[in-house]
């Protein structure tokens, strides 16, 4: 890619980014617009994928939702993020988790936490 | 009509907006282009204005457009572009447009030469839909019945073949100008705009915009 390119929207990505990997649990606060209501939605869930680089950067979080799988991709930088809260650091082996959509029950939202994992070493 | 700038295509990105949307744009380099030649009514027949764009070696420009570009004292370039104007231009000979000419928001046109895609078959080139696939079929991708028989007794003009695709003029009107860098003459552009990065493009105000577009 041409420099000057890469350099556009560099001023737009977050630099306050928790350094969130894949397998965590995060809770992403959202802004949703109703009318000319604003207001902040959570989601939270683990985060199977992250995926591009710089202001294209994405995210996809899985979450059991009333017993069906729910999974949201969100875009890294994006002003509509108002934040992302680590929930739980775990410790994965691969860097997508889309082996997860083929479990059910309780192995669907368990992930190995990174707390465990250290213990045992 | 109004002046316009040539510039080059630098490639593509995306940017957030005022709508916090992710939106696609093309990075245009436009300008600095030094206006070479004012044409008037009385010498030439119309008016006009002839830009260069992109700055050249003197070693490499012939000795006639050497001679052209450097009567009105203006640095050597390798691209002239002449626009044609309703009225006498305020611009001399000499004076330099930039992206000032343009604003933030504002609609414009572009104009470049496609990528050329070769000799390509009809379902490429004119989106035909080609043969079946299977069941037999022998004609996958190609043409299929070009025509009658003994009435009328020849094909029909712009009867659609494979051909020559590609590498062609084509304007794209009405893209939005989102961001300005007057620095380092960029202009931001939502949307695509023919041609491969690198090449030169022209950026002129929008012809026809439709009064919605305009809002």
């Amino acid at each position: 890619m041409n420099q000057i390119v890469r350099e556009i929207g560099q001023d737009q990505l977050k630099t306050d980014l928790p350094p969130f990997k894949v397998g965590d649990g995060v809770k992403v606060h959202t802004r949703v617009r109703e009318g000319d209501k604003e207001r902040i939605q959570l989601f939270s869930g683990i985060v199977i994928a992250r995926r591009g680089t710089g202001i294209g950067e994405t995210f996809t979080v899985r979450r059991i939702s009333y017993g069906e799988g729910v999974e949201r991709v969100f875009p890294v930088h994006s002003p509509n993020i108002e934040k992302i809260e680590i929930d739980r650091e775990s410790v994965v082996r691969r860097a997508r988790l889309y082996h997860l959509r083929d479990r059910i029950g309780k192995s669907a939202t368990k992930v190995k936490e990174k707390r465990l994992a250290e213990r045992k070493r | 009509m109004k002046l316009a700038l040539l510039g080059k295509k630098l490639g593509m990105t995306q940017i957030y907006d005022s709508d916090n949307q992710l939106v696609p744009v093309t990075v245009i380099q436009a300008g600095p282009c030094p206006v070479v030649q004012v044409k008037n009514p009385e010498r030439d027949g119309y008016h006009a204005i002839q830009i260069g764009f992109s700055p050249q070696k003197e070693s490499r420009l012939t000795k006639g457009k050497l001679g052209h570009i450097r009567k009105v004292g203006v640095d050597p370039v390798s691209r002239l572009q002449e626009i044609r104007l309703g009225e006498a231009p305020e611009q001399k000979e000499g004076d330099v447009l930039n992206v000032s000419l343009f604003s933030e928001g504002e609609l414009i046109d572009v104009v470049g030469t496609t990528k050329g895609k070769g000799f390509q078959g009809v379902m490429k080139r004119f989106r035909t839909r080609g043969g079946p696939a299977s069941h037999g079929s022998m004609t996958h991708r190609r043409i299929g019945s070009i025509g009658l028989c003994q009435t009328p007794g020849h094909v029909f003009k712009n009867q659609k073949m494979p051909g020559h695709m590609g590498a062609v003029r084509r304007t794209v009107q009405n893209l939005k100008v989102l961001k300005i860098d007057a620095e380092k003459n960029l202009l931001l552009i939502r949307g695509n705009v023919p041609g491969a990065n690198g090449d030169t493009v022209l950026v002129r105000a929008a012809k026809k915009t439709r009064k919605a577009q305009a809002a």
